[in-house]
C-alpha cells in the first residue's frame, strides 16, 4: 500500500516540476509580452495543483490523516493568479498600446484602461 | 427573521469562513468548529458596509458542475499549451486580442468569467469596457478568434448566466 502511495507521491512531484518548468521556459520562449503571460499560468495552475496532491498524498500516507491545507492553497491561488495577470495586462495597455490597436469594445467607447487617454490616445501624464 | 438577518447579514460568507477556518485548523472538533462559527459572525457583521449589496445566487447548486467542468478545461488546455510553447515556431503562431461582448451584468459573474478565461491556458483576461459590456481577451494562439469567443460564451458565460440571474 506504501508503495503504491510513494510512486503516486512521486509521479504527481515530477509532473508538477515539469510543468513549473515548461512555465519558466514558456517565459522566456514567446516573443511579445502579453504572450508571456500565458506561460505562468500552466504553472500556476497544472503545476501548483500537482505539487499541492503529491503533498495531500504524503501527508494521508505518512501522517495517517488528510490534510485540507492544500484544498485551500489551490483556492486562494486560483482566487488571486487572474487579479496579477490582469494587473500585468492592464500595465501593458495602457503604456504600449493605443486605442486603434486593439478591438472595439463593442457597444462601449474604450476600454477601462484608456478610460483617461484624450482623442490623440496619448496616456496622461503621471500624477503624484 | 430580522433579527436573524441583522445577526448574519451574508449567510453565504458566514458558510465560507466557517468551513475555511476549519479546514485551516485542519482537524474537526467541536471548539474549533463553535470559533470558526464566531468568525464567521463577527467578520459579515464588522465588514458589512463594504458589502452593499450581495450577489443572488438563482442556482447555487450549479456552481458545483461549473467548477468541475473549469479544473477539466484547465487540465486539456494545459496539454495544449505546453504543446504551443515546446513545438510551436513563433513565426507561425497567431496571438490575438478578441472581444467578448457581455451578456450577464452581475459584477460578480463577470469578475467570475474573466478569472475562469485567465485560468484556462491559452486565453488571459486583459481588460473590460469602461461600461462594462465587453472583456477583452488575448489569445495564445487563435487562428479563428470567432470560434474563440464563441466557446467562452456558450461555455463559460452561459452556465454563468444560469447561476447568477
Amino acid at each position: 500500500m506504501g508503495n503504491y502511495l510513494d510512486i503516486l507521491i512521486v509521479g504527481f512531484s515530477v509532473f508538477g516540476g515539469l510543468f513549473g518548468l515548461l512555465g519558466s521556459y514558456g517565459l522566456i520562449k514567446l516573443n511579445d509580452p502579453v504572450s508571456r503571460l500565458h506561460a505562468p499560468t500552466m504553472t500556476s495552475t497544472l503545476g501548483v495543483g500537482a505539487i499541492l496532491l503529491a503533498s495531500f498524498f504524503h501527508s494521508w500516507a505518512y501522517d495517517n490523516q488528510g490534510s485540507s491545507h492544500e484544498l485551500l492553497i489551490l483556492i486562494f491561488l486560483l482566487l488571486t493568479a487572474p487579479v496579477t495577470a490582469k494587473f500585468i495586462a492592464k500595465v501593458h495597455i495602457s503604456r504600449r498600446t493605443n486605442p486603434d490597436d486593439l478591438p472595439r469594445p463593442g457597444d462601449d467607447r474604450v476600454w477601462a484602461s484608456h478610460m483617461n487617454c484624450d482623442e490623440s490616445g496619448v496616456p496622461p501624464q503621471q500624477q503624484g | 427573521m430580522k433579527i436573524l438577518n441583522r445577526l448574519a447579514p451574508h449567510p453565504y460568507l458566514t458558510l465560507i469562513l466557517t468551513v475555511v477556518w476549519l479546514m485551516l485548523v485542519n482537524r474537526f472538533s467541536l471548539n474549533s468548529l463553535v470559533f470558526g462559527l464566531f468568525l464567521g459572525l463577527l467578520i459579515p457583521f464588522v465588514t458589512q458596509p463594504f458589502w452593499p449589496d450581495r450577489p443572488r445566487l438563482s442556482k447555487p447548486l450549479n456552481l458545483v458542475g461549473y467548477v468541475a467542468l473549469v479544473i477539466w478545461d484547465i487540465i486539456v488546455a494545459n496539454f495544449v499549451v505546453a504543446r504551443i510553447v515546446l513545438f510551436m515556431p513563433n513565426s507561425r503562431r497567431q496571438p490575438a486580442f478578441v472581444t467578448v461582448p457581455l451578456d450577464i451584468r452581475t459584477p460578480e459573474a463577470i469578475a467570475m468569467l474573466g478569472g475562469t478565461i485567465t485560468m484556462t491556458p491559452g486565453t488571459v483576461t486583459c481588460d473590460i469596457s469602461s461600461k462594462g459590456h465587453a472583456l477583452l481577451v488575448h489569445c495564445l494562439h487563435a487562428p479563428d478568434p470567432e470560434a474563440e469567443v464563441a466557446t467562452i460564451k456558450s461555455r463559460y458565460e452561459a452556465r454563468l448566466k444560469e447561476i447568477f440571474e
